[in-house]
């Protein structure tokens, strides 16, 4: 009964919206179905290509980075505690894009540095430190979730502490943290929009930028509705397969 | 490699000689004397809190004692200058709670300290874990992950992957505490076995049975000190002591 009348409500509330919304002026400004078959193929071949390979790029970086951090975090040396809390406090705590901003025009004017592959480049590193420095939370936590009974067993049999991080405590670290950095994954797909902010060729846009372009060259947001379908695109069929890939190794627990 | 000297052949297994152990205000060793010679079987008792695992786990150095000396075959444990990975790899031990590696197969836990720490070849390593496995009655289960094991067999997994280092002595902190009643005995039998074959073993347990039957020595330990210890039989039938008397009466 009482779920009878939600369902009523839910269907009542997507009637009222269809109702109240003016289908044509949006069907002018959003579905213009010329300028979306102009942005084939560049849309895919390199928005979405850059985008995709930009977020391979930090999050890869990021977790490197990530490990290191947490391993710092975690380390008996007190210097090195110190250097990671303050890296990370610093980069969590900074908006991402002015850390890419910094990275793009800041850092290589006052340290006279050129960043490698250009602007798209320096905007990449700035991107890279940033999830770093969100990934070595994960990563610690994920260390720490492991029993400590586990080193102590690899300890005992002879191997070594560095060992027992690379053979026992890690693997078993990242398993309990696949949820959470699929998440930071999938921020970072969207992050990639903030690159822009670094510069760019017509060669290094990524979904974002490059349909923002399209949109001011068309005066016309058809170009931001596929950007929206696309990231959509990825990012569903990355969560899902990502759960599959946790109950499979549940099972094997 | 240095470090590790070659031990005098006569020395006993272990040797532990005032040691004291502090966790902050709380001394839980308090001047232990103990030795266990080659292939002596040595069982510790005790209330918990006795301070008998620590004990165990001072012998490996998995607890850094606060002071005394410890020495395995001869050799100073507790020389900074000694490779500790060494020695230890030389020491199986079995713990409470299995501490399998859950993200390895039954086989992939006997073999991956084979081949990091003896840099045995994955042919080597597999056969001698095979062997193991079947000497504990679990070689069908090697492709097995620990968690589609029975906490017996788990257990038994685990003592083969510490024989798989073909260590001098073993030790066992409370091997059968976190078991089933029924699943003790299959555990207990492969300890026998063990023993019998002329194995060094340092056994913390409440199993009197197991003591009594299998062990060359008895120490009973309260209070972070060796209240009594000698035969098995002596100590078990006759204590001498009140405080080992009143804890046999409260567990026989």
């Amino acid at each position: 009964m009482r779920r009878g009348v939600l369902y009523a409500l839910f269907v009542a509330l997507i009637a009222l919206v269809a109702y109240a919304a003016d289908w044509g002026r949006l069907r002018e400004q959003f579905l213009q179905i010329d300028i979306a078959r102009e942005q084939f193929p560049e849309i895919i071949t390199i928005a979405a290509k850059n985008t995709l390979l930009f977020t391979l790029i930090a999050f890869v970086g990021g977790l490197v980075l990530g490990i290191v951090l947490a391993l710092m975090k975690l380390s008996t040396i007190t210097p090195y505690r110190w250097l990671a809390i303050g890296y990370i406090e610093l980069f969590r705590g900074l908006p991402a894009l002015l850390t890419i901003f910094a990275m793009a025009y800041v850092i290589p004017i006052a340290l006279e540095v050129r960043m490698p592959f250009g602007q798209v480049g320096a905007g990449l590193v700035g991107l890279i430190l940033v999830a770093g420095a969100y990934m070595a939370e994960t990563i610690r936590a994920g260390i720490l979730g492991v029993p400590k009974g586990q080193t102590e067993a690899a300890r005992s049999l002879g191997m070594s502490s560095g060992r027992t991080m690379i053979s026992i405590t890690l693997p078993q670290a990242f398993r309990i943290i696949i949820p959470p950095l699929t998440n930071e994954f999938v921020l970072l797909i969207k992050d990639t929009s903030l690159l822009f902010i670094a510069g760019s060729t017509i060669q290094t846009k990524e979904l974002t930028t490059f349909t923002r372009d399209a949109q001011s060259v068309n005066a016309n947001g058809t170009p931001l509705l596929m950007a929206a379908m696309l990231y959509l695109f990825i990012t569903i069929p990355l969560t899902r397969l990502v759960a599959v890939l946790e109950r499979r190794m549940a099972k094997a627990r | 490699m240095t470090g590790v000297q070659e031990a005098p052949t006569d020395a006993p297994a272990i040797e532990v000689a005032g040691l004291y152990k502090r966790f902050g205000e709380l001394e839980v060793l308090k001047g232990i004397d103990l030795t266990v010679k080659a292939g002596q079987v040595v069982c510790v008792i005790g209330p918990s809190g006795s301070g008998k695992s620590t004990l165990l786990r001072c012998v490996n150095r998995l607890e850094e004692p606060s002071s005394g000396q410890i020495r395995v075959e001869g050799i100073d444990i507790l020389d900074p200058e000694i490779d500790l990975d060494k020695v230890r790899a030389r020491i199986g031990m079995v713990f409470q709670q299995f501490n399998l590696f859950p993200h390895l197969t039954v086989l992939s836990n006997l073999t991956i300290a084979q081949r990091r720490v003896l840099g045995r070849g994955k042919t080597e390593a597999s056969e001698v874990a095979r062997h193991n496995l079947e000497r504990v009655g679990l070689l069908d289960k090697a492709d097995a992950y620990p968690a589609h094991l029975s906490g017996g067999q788990a257990q038994r997994a685990a003592i083969a992957r510490s024989l798989s280092m073909n260590p001098d002595m073993m030790l066992f902190d409370e091997p059968t505490s976190a078991l089933d009643p029924e699943l003790v005995g299959d555990v207990l039998d492969v300890m026998r076995h063990l023993a019998e074959s002329g194995m060094t073993m340092m056994v913390v347990t409440h199993e009197m049975g197991f003591a009594r039957e299998v062990g060359d020595e008895l120490v009973f330990m309260d209070d972070g000190m060796i209240v009594e210890a000698g035969n098995p039989r002596d100590v078990l039938s006759a204590p001498r002591h009140a405080r080992t008397q009143s804890f046999l009466s409260k567990v026989l």
